[in-house]
């Protein structure tokens, strides 16, 4: 049997696997925001990312090879964290009194887990459009993260490729693919798997807002 | 006595319903604490004081003067819920220009009998953008939550009243 070593543990994998996929396997879990087992990797978010025999790499997008010794609750690494999901905070508009998805947000899950209280540095508030064409799915575009998972997932599995990510830097942007750049004018359906993978509350089913109680959301 | 500061900036009011959430726990902290400017006490300026806590964020001149006047003379000054920590809901108007926010308030809103934009000088100008109260002044320790828990407001003063670095647990730990 093929070992890594993570934070001391050994930690079994088989060939093809990610030092995230060995980890999750074995419940010792690397936080991550743009990976969803069964999805190509994508390493855009960086929370994951992991010391290996003293290299900084994405635990989602490094092969597991035998011996490796990967360092991943350390103070530095925990630090490091933080000031990602800090800057993740304050890159977008992140109003999470206002949110639907708040209770069920996984970037707000991983900064409780980081211990985050403020967001330290200046707020962007950046401009960004709505788009709330459709009749029964709305894009914020305000609290997209750029982790290309629903890109991912109308790609290869709902076989459609409705969305894209463009732009580089501060003009990175969700862009949908239709004439009209509007979510209407695609051919998605609320069924369609991309529509329910997006972590953070940017892609929403139109109707069904605070459906469930505050007390009995995923993570309160 | 420890004393103790509270104010409300562009905020709710809702941090300071939670704090007296702590209910009979108010006994015993009013033991121990006196309270100087604060909504609870009506005073209106601030004295020197062991812990200031700061409630709402910053949306115009007056908020950033009375920030600066709780940084000058407490000891210790604390970010109290998701407006002074991120600007919060206030904030979601840094999408408009400040003109189309006082037109929607003040012409063009429903129901608006003599449209105008107030301009008493006694009026504080309103700033450009709505911003968290670090932009202003240093803040020592933050207390997120919209509102923060009752709990969580006596983990932290359970911890400065004692001298203490406070530690919030995970599960007190919430933007919502
Ligand atoms: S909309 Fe959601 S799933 Fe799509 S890139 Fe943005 S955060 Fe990710």
């Amino acid at each position: 049997m093929k070992t890594i070593h993570l934070d001391g543990h050994e930690i079994p994998f088989e060939d093809g696997q990610t030092v995230m996929d060995c980890a999750l396997a074995a419940d010792k879990p690397i936080a991550h925001l743009c990976h969803l087992p069964g999805y190509t990797p994508y390493g855009s978010c960086r929370l994951c990312t992991v010391k290996i025999d003293g290299r900084f790499s994405s635990a989602c997008t490094q092969p597991a090879r035998e011996g490796m010794q990967v360092e991943s609750e350390t103070e530095e690494l925990k630090e490091m964290r933080l000031g990602i999901l800090r800057m993740l905070f304050v890159e977008g508009n992140h109003y999470c009194p206002s949110c639907e998805k708040s209770g069920s947000c996984r970037l707000q899950h991983a900064a409780y887990n980081a211990g985050m209280l403020d967001p330290h540095y200046r707020p962007f508030y950046p401009k960004r459009e709505m788009d709330a064409s459709h009749p029964d799915i709305l894009i914020d575009n305000d609290r997209c993260i750029f982790c290309a998972l629903c890109v991912r997932a109308s790609r290869d599995v709902d076989g459609k490729a409705v969305f894209d990510i463009s732009g580089r830097g501060l003009a990175t942007r969700l862009v949908v693919n239709s004439k009209s750049g509007l979510l209407v004018d695609t051919d998605i359906s609320v069924e369609d798997k991309a529509v329910h993978v997006c972590p953070v509350g940017a892609i929403l089913v139109k109707g069904r807002g605070f459906e469930v109680p505050i007390g009995m959301r995923l993570y309160d | 006595m420890i004393r103790l500061a509270t104010c409300s900036l562009c905020g709710c009011f809702g941090c300071h319903m939670s704090f007296l959430d702590m209910d009979e726990k108010l006994f015993d902290l009013v033991e121990k604490v006196e309270f100087d400017r604060s909504p609870f006490t009506d005073i209106k300026s601030v004295g020197k004081c062991d812990i200031g806590l700061i409630e709402g964020g910053l949306c115009n001149e007056e908020n950033v003067e009375v920030v600066k006047a709780f940084r000058e003379n407490c000891g210790i000054l604390v970010a109290v819920g998701a407006c002074a920590i991120n600007g919060g809901i206030p904030s979601m108007r840094n999408h408009f220009p400040l003109e189309a926010c006082l037109a929607e308030a003040y012409l063009d809103g429903i129901g608006i009998d003599h449209p105008q934009i107030p301009s008493d000088p006694e009026l504080p100008r309103l700033l450009d953008k709505v911003m968290p109260v670090h932009e202003a002044v240093k803040i020592d320790y933050f207390l997120p939550g919209c509102p923060p828990p009752a709990e969580a407001f006596e983990v932290l003063l359970e911890a400065l009243l004692k001298g203490e670095e406070p530690q919030l647990p995970t599960n007190l730990i919430h933007y919502d």
